[in-house]
């Protein structure tokens, strides 16, 4: 690669569409280099944020720069930036060869040179000997890849994804997502990835930022949004989480002491204040004793209500006082049945006070 | 700072074309049609350039000193073609030279007429009669072009559509040269209702012509008088629209829901409204049941029954045009037929009801829609019918052919035909309202993107007896009046004398070899020529700016593009009739003076039959994913670059379309053509419908099917040219399989 990668920085960018706002004076920045995603439901504007990079949109407010140059009245042409597409959008009346050589030729480069970089790129996704097929001869996994291999052969200051594996079966998606993310760190590229799949984005990440209603919800690594989600929503949203109405009882310094029921928990404060508090419960963070309970650890009793045999794990909804807990059981234990009493374990790590 | 230069660089190039164009070419049209333009005086004179002809005054000379102001707007375009200037200022710059200079040319070009003043007030302001100048010509159309050019590309340098000069030139051009032929024209009819036939604004005779008895009469109802024209016309519009729902709607049952073997046979019938020239069905019919017509005579010799003149009113024109419009309401109603979800009727039939209660309560509400467009189809097409009810009226008069006889006729009368348009353009109209309020907002389309495997149910018993009832002698109708069309052209004369003969292609179609070569001699070859260099120039046209339009419609968002898509479209819904009065009015005078000119019929087959182009371009789009055009877009190619290499060819089957029905619509035309067309530049169409009038029927009919042959190979070859969309889909040959695996 001879071009070093580049930042991208949005400095409260918002676009409006009439009265809709897609995007709402949204800042944030990628560091050169690094994978981030950008996850969220659909319709939280995500793909606008994405689309916005490339000059697909422009902005309606705000300065969106790459590599420190500003480019938000740039059209996307002018940027150097490039996509790969949902729906790949290989250009169906060309072959292989060139779709992957279209960048180059139309910036004028020379027949043999432009062959020559698709070739490279082609060797480089594990193309090569399929240049000469058509798109729709190809598999989907195969599409994907030349759509990568184009989106490469310009070697962009910044390359986009926009929901690159949705398209792919549920085995190829880890295949391919653990694929793009070496890519990513072989070539040393500034990637910014569209997704709406928490355990992708959580796979492939530097960093996530995670997009609600046009806003960004919360920006951190992968283990920061797990562990320490700032808000409901988030908690939510990435990996599964029992919210749970509990009390904050007393105030400690960093930790507080929050009664949950019967129970009494010690766990970091983070700003909440004594009173009514809503607890994240992560559905690992609960095991299955019992019901007449030896009386290890903390937890409360209750019965089972829906069970689920997943193969690998088995999947619990127990209604108990607190309220009815998800629970995700891996262990080789025996199968509870629908309306059996158990009690509910609950362990130190996976339980976060979500603040205000 | 490469964005900043382009910006010049174009800016510049118009600049410089613009000067050129004023300072060099010859600024009015010149007339090569007689001796030629006289070049003894250039640069002024009849040829002369427009700067020499604005400066001439100055120096004593005669000239045109109403160009001089054109100065100003060049001079502001210059000065932002300098170098280092800044981006803003420039197009700022060029959007004042822009919109002025479009202002001051356009102005003085309406201010000055052929007889002095246009305008009252003007004669009032300067004394009358006022200078005097020709329409413009090649310099004067050049400047214009450049103007609008310029004001487009200070708009993209202001940013407008992304800062795309390409998409903000594009937009421009299709509105203007909408307004220029299509609003334009329409608005002079409008103008010109309220005036006296002297250009007098006079809204009491707007009214009294407007309310007369003629048109909205109703003296049919009690007494034996004749009705209003206007009346005649619904009338007829009503009974055509239900008819031919009603035959479209059998055929379309009869092709897609019943075992009917020859269904390819029917197919057929999709073909024939395009490549059938409108009034040659009338003519058929004349041949078959006119006085000496073949069914007449032999009537009469056999049963003795005496040849009437029946066909010659309102029976003859329902019967020629439900021919003519069931094809069409059959193309709309398979459609809709096929887009009934079979798996609606297998749900009713799994829900206990019988075939005949599946069909009334299920298949026929979700026809209705379709039905209704198939109705108001026929209306419509009924209403802007010329050649039929010119050659089978008689006394039954429609507003198409009252129109044309109040421009043509004995009483030629502008004011009076401009009325008769409103009227006309006031049903039409009012039946595309209809359309769009009634069934723009019921779609019933039951054919998801998801796979539907269920089989369509078999009509109930009797309907698909009633279907066959009705289609079947109708098809073997239709099959008859073609034979006799092909037939017609071999033998001396039908209905009188059965001799077979080539003498009526000889006539139209001799070809002497003589000393000199080949010589066209035959009657018919002057017209023929004249139609397919006009149909030749005009397919590529409407194809381009069609497809442009499309092009626009669904890929770019820009303000007032809705009312953009009105305009494109309105040209479709305006009858032939009205637009060839409205050209007349328009472009028989400065500054666009264009009748008598092949070029004007070039340009009425362009924006008649561009929506055609728009419809093609807009569906074959729509089924584009837009992503091809933006990965284009992030790989660095720009928007014109994008068209040429994606979307163009993807977009070959809808070229291929708007190709062909340009050219065969521009061969087939007559209503706004027979107003248009003059001694040098006559359309095959106006010459057959002149034989037909003067009662050579065998010539007129061996004209038509040879029109009808040489439009069915011109639509193969295009096809075969122009060939198919290549999208590499896998092919089922075993390489590919295995490759493929």
């Amino acid at each position: 690669m001879s071009k070093a990668p580049a930042s991208v920085e949005f400095r409260n960018v918002s676009k409006r569409y009439g009265a809709v706002t897609a995007v709402d004076d949204v800042s944030f920045g990628i560091e050169p280099g690094t994978l981030v995603t950008l996850l969220g439901p659909s319709g939280c504007g995500k793909t606008t944020t994405l689309r916005l990079i490339a000059g697909l949109e422009m902005a309606s407010s705000g300065t969106i720069s790459i590599g420190g140059v500003d480019v938000t009245r740039l059209s996307a042409a002018d940027r150097d930036v490039s996509m790969v597409f949902q729906s790949y959008a290989l250009f169906p009346h060309m072959s292989v060869l060139e779709n992957v050589a279209y960048g180059p030729t139309v910036q004028g480069a020379p027949k043999a040179l432009a062959r020559e970089m698709a070739m490279e790129k082609l060797a480089l996704v594990g193309l090569s000997g399929l240049e000469k097929r058509a798109p729709s001869e190809l598999s989907g996994g195969q599409q994907q890849r030349v759509a990568v291999a184009r989106a490469l052969v310009l070697e962009p200051q910044v390359l986009l994804f926009d929901e690159p594996l949705s398209n792919l079966d549920a085995k190829l998606r880890r295949r391919v997502r653990e694929e793009i993310r070496e890519l990513q760190i072989k070539l040393n590229l500034t990637v910014a990835y569209v997704t709406h799949d928490q355990e992708e984005a959580l796979a492939v990440s530097d960093r996530i930022i995670v997009m609600s209603n046009a806003r960004i919800a919360q920006s951190g690594t992968p283990y920061e949004l797990y562990e320490e989600p700032a808000s409901l929503f988030v908690a939510d949203f990435i990996g599964d989480a029992n919210i749970l109405d509990a009390e904050l009882v007393e105030e400690r310094g960093p930790r507080a002491l929050v009664r949950l029921g019967p129970m009494e928990l010690d766990l970091p404060r983070r700003g909440a204040t004594a009173g009514p508090i809503k607890l994240a419960v992560r559905p690992d963070a609960l095991r299955l004793a019992p019901a007449d309970g030896d009386g290890a650890g903390r937890g409360v009793d209750g019965r089972v209500a829906k069970a689920a045999y997943l193969g690998k794990q088995r999947e619990y909804t127990v209604a108990t006082p607190v309220g009815d807990l998800f629970i995700v059981d891996s262990g080789r234990t025996p199968a509870r049945l629908v309306d059996a009493p158990v009690r509910v374990a609950f362990s130190d790590s996976g339980i976060v006070v979500l603040p205000r | 700072m490469k964005r900043t230069t382009s910006a010049r660089i174009d800016a510049a190039g118009l600049t410089i074309v613009a000067w050129a164009a004023f300072a060099l070419a010859p600024w009015h049209w010149l007339d090569f049609s007689g001796a030629g333009p006289n070049w003894s005086t250039y640069p002024l004179g009849g040829a002369g350039s427009g700067l020499a002809l604005a400066l001439a005054p100055a120096l004593g000379w005669s000239g045109e000193w109403w160009l001089l102001p054109i100065l100003a707007p060049l001079a502001l375009a210059s000065a932002a073609s300098l170098p280092g200037r800044d981006a803003r200022v420039r197009a700022g710059l060029l959007i004042a030279a822009g919109a002025l200079g479009l202002a001051l040319t356009l102005g003085q070009g309406f201010a000055v007429g052929l007889r002095g003043w246009n305008a009252q007030w003007l004669a009032a302001l300067f004394g009358a009669p006022g200078p005097r100048q020709e329409g413009m010509g090649l310099g004067g159309v050049t400047v214009l072009a450049c103007f609008l050019f310029m004001l487009c590309r200070g708009l993209a340098g202001r940013g407008w559509c992304r800062g795309d000069a390409f998409v903000v030139t594009s937009i421009g051009t299709v509105v203007a040269l909408i307004l220029l032929f299509v609003f334009y024209p329409v608005g002079k009819i409008l103008v010109s209702a309220v005036q006296d036939n002297d250009g007098v604004f006079a809204p009491y005779e707007f009214v009294a012509k407007f309310a007369d008895r003629s048109i909205w009469g109703l003296d049919c109802v009690g007494g034996n008088l004749r009705c209003g024209v206007a009346w005649n016309t619904l009338l007829l519009g009503v009974l055509v629209g239900l008819g031919s729902t009603a035959l479209g709607l059998a055929f379309a049952l009869i092709a897609t829901r019943s075992g009917f073997r020859a269904k390819g046979a029917l197919r057929i019938l999709s073909v024939l409204p395009i490549i059938t020239p409108p009034f040659v069905i009338g003519l058929a019919l004349i041949l078959l049941f006119g006085r000496s017509g073949v069914v007449s005579t032999t009537l009469s010799a056999w049963f003795d029954i005496p040849p009437t003149r029946w066909i010659y009113g309102l029976p003859g024109v329902l019967i020629a045009q439900l021919l003519a419009f069931t094809p069409i309401a059959f193309l709309v109603l398979v459609g809709v037929v096929q887009g009934i979800s079979p798996s609606l009727e297998e749900a009713s039939q799994t829900l206990r009801a019988d075939s005949w209660t599946t069909f009334r309560t299920i298949t026929l509400p979700l026809m209705r829609p379709g039905l209704a467009n198939a109705f108001l189809l026929g209306f419509v097409e009924s209403l802007a019918d010329f050649g039929n009810p010119l050659v089978l009226g008689g006394n039954f008069e429609v507003l198409s052919t009252k129109i044309f006889f109040a421009v043509v006729g004995a009483a030629t009368d502008q004011g009076r035909a401009a009325v008769l348009s409103i009227v006309l353009l006031g049903f039409t109209l009012a039946a595309f309202w209809l359309q769009q309020v009634w069934l723009g907002k019921k779609v019933y389309t039951t054919v998801g993107g998801k796979g539907d495997s269920g089989l369509p149910t078999p009509l109930p018993r009797f309907v698909a007896w009633a279907c066959y009832a009705t289609a079947l002698p109708w098809a073997a109708f239709t099959a008859a009046v073609y034979l006799l069309i092909l037939v017609g052209g071999f033998v001396r004369s039908l209905g009188r004398d059965y001799t077979p003969t080539l003498n009526h292609y000889l006539t139209a179609f001799r070809i002497d070899s003589g000393a000199s070569g080949l010589r066209f001699t035959g009657s018919a070859w002057d017209s023929f020529f004249a139609t397919v260099q006009v149909a030749a120039l005009a397919a590529p046209v409407t194809a381009a700016i069609g497809l442009l339009t499309a092009w626009l419609l669904t890929r770019e968002s820009f303000s007032g593009k809705r009312a953009f898509e009105f305009g494109t479209l309105l040209s479709f819904a305006i009858p032939g009739t009205v637009v060839g009065v409205s050209y007349i009015l328009a472009f028989n005078v400065p500054p666009f003076e264009l009748t008598g000119t092949g070029l004007i019929l070039v340009i009425c087959f362009v924006f008649r039959n561009m929506p055609v182009g728009v419809r093609s371009g807009v569906a074959t789009l729509s089924q584009i994913d837009k992503s091809l055009d933006e990965a284009s877009l992030t790989l660095g190619a720009r928007s014109f670059t994008t068209v040429r290499l994606v979307v163009l060819p993807l977009l070959r089957p809808a070229i291929v379309a708007a190709l062909v029905y340009s050219f065969v619509r521009a061969m087939t035309a007559v209503s706004a053509v027979i107003f248009l067309v003059s001694a040098q530049y006559n359309m095959a169409t106006t010459y057959i419908v002149g034989r037909v009038e003067a009662g050579e029927f065998g010539l007129a009919i061996a004209y038509s099917s040879a029109l009808i042959v040489v439009m069915l190979v011109v639509i193969l070859g295009i096809e075969a040219a122009v060939g198919q969309r290549r999208l590499g889909r896998r092919e089922a040959t075993p390489v590919a399989a295995v490759a493929g695996g």
